[in-house]
């Protein structure tokens, strides 16, 4: 992005929403008056997030928090909750219309009660105008009805590959394969050297979802189409998953009882060289204060998923939102301080202060330097950018949800993969779980 | 206590009509219904704010389409339609039946066999008994991590004991395989669950007066008949309590399979609480959850009533003569 000055964009952005007055007047108007407008006298503002990944995450949010108080006076109390736990907390807030006036939350928990929350069309508008426009996945999350964003995207915890250099290398790989073809044959080589892969199979939320959506994604399949009709029982499917069951018979055994941490357990203790996860091994080892854990760092290098006969290297990562609710007294300060976050000044550094943990949004912050500085942090930079959605390609909403907290995918993948039924069969009765999510 | 009651209203009715404000209040608190009413009280409000009233909201929210963050219609017997022709949830139903079965006989067994050997007068007898109770103190969900550990594909230190004696090849993959999974998970449960079974047996056995034991062995009956002809029939009251809760424990367990398997692998542990849990919160189908967790409410009751009127109905219980 070229050096745009506060001052020139305003100019330019203005003069777009000038342009822009096909739209209906009074919104544009609304919109021009809350983007102008200060925040409300006296006001006080609730957060809850989901807690930290990594400790400088929080050190730095709590650090642009108290930046924001010192400049507009306005109190600022930040609540922490296990991501898991902060869905259920926004979805009480949302139904009892009282709680945190701004919700940190994850996947598509704003498309579960979009009308409770404060539309930030303006607000996003602002951003994606200054920073080079938002990836395109965060269209699909948060502007469902393609006019109003009901949330404002926060970034994505990239689930990438993780993988021993060493050992790839051992196996007759120079690099790490940039397709499904090398990437089976590496797994075969692997598991002759006896330095097998590992992928979570059990009923992990974070890991087993990322894998197995791209698994069927990069062969072209998906649970539904455009129109939300279910179509995962398809040819797509079944090539993915007799993929998956050769995957399988590569694996470290007990991979179907893994949770999300297991995979992180096996992998520093050096009982798999291939996996899916967040950045969170690597910073393990690299924190280590035991030599040997430690040692692993060096050997230890990231990469994208390989692309299958459709070309896909997506995976549905932990996408992250900011979304603001209707029942808050102070919307306009709400929207002031989620601003103030999300500009280079702030996002930027908390993007530093991950370390990689967080991937961003907005594409101007490729270009911050935490995806140069360490060439093994790299290929989670694209978590946003080669992100897509459980419920692709559908609208979300209960029925993706409740199809993702099913483990649909996870289970028929599971299901084939194993063994435990035909890979035919798997799919049809994928098919037949996921229908009555989707009403027929 | 009668006499007290009834001298007080007496006198009440001769008193001069002067008084007649503090004489009603005194009738009033000189009444034993409206005593008895007014000490229940605060026992009813507790048990109808706490109990009754979450109970009800969520028999309610089972007969709508509630999800997470929206109001549900009133939507008859839908739910209940939809999760009887759900795979998904006859597996769990299946699960719960087959976990509290197995898991309630092992652990009546067991603890039946604990609380007989700790009826003995043997060494350091309050010491053991306090470590009996360990595994019931431990917090569920610190105990569950532990087994989560033994369990493990990779670190599970059986695994890793009997492949040092040589006498497994590869590790047990104890949460992997279906059945496996069943089991090993019971196997945590009986862990948890003995100690409160055995504690209350052995309460049982002490109320038991020794002089009948000492009648039974002077008439020369062999152990056995002592405990099948003694002990057993004099201990069936408490094994009906223990072993109801026992079972309402077993049936409802949720923290135990949420934190080693979430259900998996391929939904062989779901139990219909853990599933109920899925389908409410993550899957935001409130109404659908709450309709599975009622579901459970006629066994229960089944259980209860089984209890009550299968193992206690005995005359001489009821404190008639035999």
């Amino acid at each position: 992005m070229a050096k745009v000055t506060r001052r020139k964009f305003i100019k330019t952005g203005s003069t777009i929403t000038a342009g822009a007055v096909v739209a209906p007047l009074i919104w544009v108007k609304e919109a021009q008056a809350q983007w102008n407008s200060s925040p409300e006298k006296g006001a006080r503002l609730r957060v809850l997030r989901w807690s930290r990944f990594v400790q400088g995450d929080i050190d730095q949010y709590m650090a642009n928090v108290k930046k924001f108080t010192d400049k507009y006076g306005i109190e600022v109390r930040v609540d922490n909750e296990s991501w898991e736990d902060v869905r259920p907390k926004a979805a009480v807030a949302a139904n009892t219309g009282g709680g945190p006036d701004i919700i940190l939350g994850t996947y598509d928990d704003a498309n579960l009660y979009p009308d409770k929350l404060v539309d930030v069309t303006d607000l996003c508008e602002y951003l994606g105008k200054k920073y080079s426009g938002w990836y395109p996945v965060c269209e699909a999350y948060l502007k469902p009805d393609h006019k109003h964003w009901i949330g404002v995207p926060l970034g994505a915890a990239g689930s990438m590959i993780v993988y021993r250099e060493s050992h790839v290398k051992a196996a007759g790989f120079s690099t790490f394969p940039k397709d499904t073809v090398g990437f089976l044959k590496l797994l075969q080589a692997l598991k002759e050297k006896g330095t097998p892969a590992g992928f979570a199979l059990g009923h992990a939320t974070g890991d087993a979802n990322t894998w197995c959506h791209w698994l069927i994604w990069t062969f072209g399949a998906k649970l539904v189409d455009e129109k939300n009709n279910v179509v995962i029982n398809s040819p797509e499917t079944l090539a993915a998953l007799e993929y998956g069951k050769e995957m399988y018979a590569t694996f470290a055994p007990g991979t179907l009882s893994w949770l999300d941490p297991s995979n992180n357990k096996a992998f520093i203790d050096e009982q798999i060289s291939v996996t899916n996860n967040g950045i969170s091994i690597y910073f393990a080892t690299k924190n280590s204060k035991d030599p040997k854990v430690n040692a692993l760092t060096a050997d230890i290098n990231h990469s994208s998923y390989p692309a299958g006969p459709a070309g896909v290297s997506s995976a549905c990562h932990l996408f992250m939102n900011q979304m603001i609710f209707k029942y808050t007294k102070y919307p306009k300060a709400a929207k002031e301080f989620i601003r103030f976050m999300m500009e280079d000044e702030q996002y930027g550094a908390w993007l530093q202060a991950a370390i990689g943990y967080v991937a961003h949004p907005l594409v101007a912050y490729e270009k911050n330097s935490i995806w140069t500085s360490d060439p093994k942090v790299t290929p989670y930079s694209d978590a946003c950018k080669l992100l897509r959605p459980p419920g692709y390609a559908g609208q979300l909403g209960y029925a993706s949800a409740g199809a993702l907290a099913d483990f649909i995918v996870v289970d028929m993948v599971a299901e084939a993969a194993s063994g435990q039924r035909p890979a035919k069969e798997a799919a049809e009765r994928a098919q037949k779980r996921a229908e009555r999510y989707y009403k027929v | 206590m009668s006499a007290r009651t009834v001298g007080p209203v007496v006198t009440a009715s001769k008193a001069p009509p002067k008084r007649a404000d503090s004489t009603t209040l005194q009738r009033l608190l000189n009444n034993r219904h409206f005593l008895g009413l007014l000490f229940m009280l605060p026992a009813a409000t507790l048990l109808l704010l706490f109990l009754t009233y979450p109970l009800g909201l969520g028999v309610w929210l089972g007969f709508t389409d509630a999800k997470v963050g929206r109001t549900g219609h009133w939507i008859w017997f839908e739910n209940f339609a939809y999760l009887i022709g759900d795979q998904v949830a006859q597996l769990s139903l299946f699960n719960t039946f087959f976990y509290t079965l197995v898991a309630s006989v092992l652990k009546f067994v067991l603890g039946l066999w604990l609380a007989l050997l700790l009826d003995r007068n043997q060494l350091l007898k309050s010491f053991v008994r306090a470590v009996v109770l360990l595994p019931f103190i431990v917090p569920t969900a610190l105990s569950a991590i532990a087994f989560w550990w033994i369990y493990d594909s990779q670190f599970s230190v059986v695994s890793w004991v009997l492949t040092r004696f040589g006498l497994i090849h590869r590790y047990i993959d104890f949460l992997g395989d279906p059945w496996n999974a069943r089991l090993s998970t019971i196997g945590a449960n009986v862990w948890r669950g003995v100690p409160f079974v055995a504690i209350c047996l052995l309460a049982g056995l002490q109320t038991i007066p020794p002089s009948l034991h000492e009648a039974a062995a002077l008439d020369g009956a062999t152990p056995w008949q002592r405990f099948r002809h003694v002990t057993l029939p004099l201990l069936t009251p408490i094994i009906a309590v223990v072993m109801t809760f026992s079972v309402l424990f077993t049936f409802t367990d949720f923290q135990l399979i949420y934190v080693l398997t979430r259900g998996g692998p391929l939904n062989a542990t779901h139990l219909m609480a853990t599933l109920s849990f899925q389908r409410a919160i993550p899957g935001g189908a409130l109404g659908e959850g709450a309709a599975l967790a009622t579901m459970m409410i006629p066994f229960l009751l089944a259980a209860i009533l089984f209890s009550y009127f299968g193992l206690q109905r005995r005359a001489w219980q009821q404190g008639a003569k035999d």
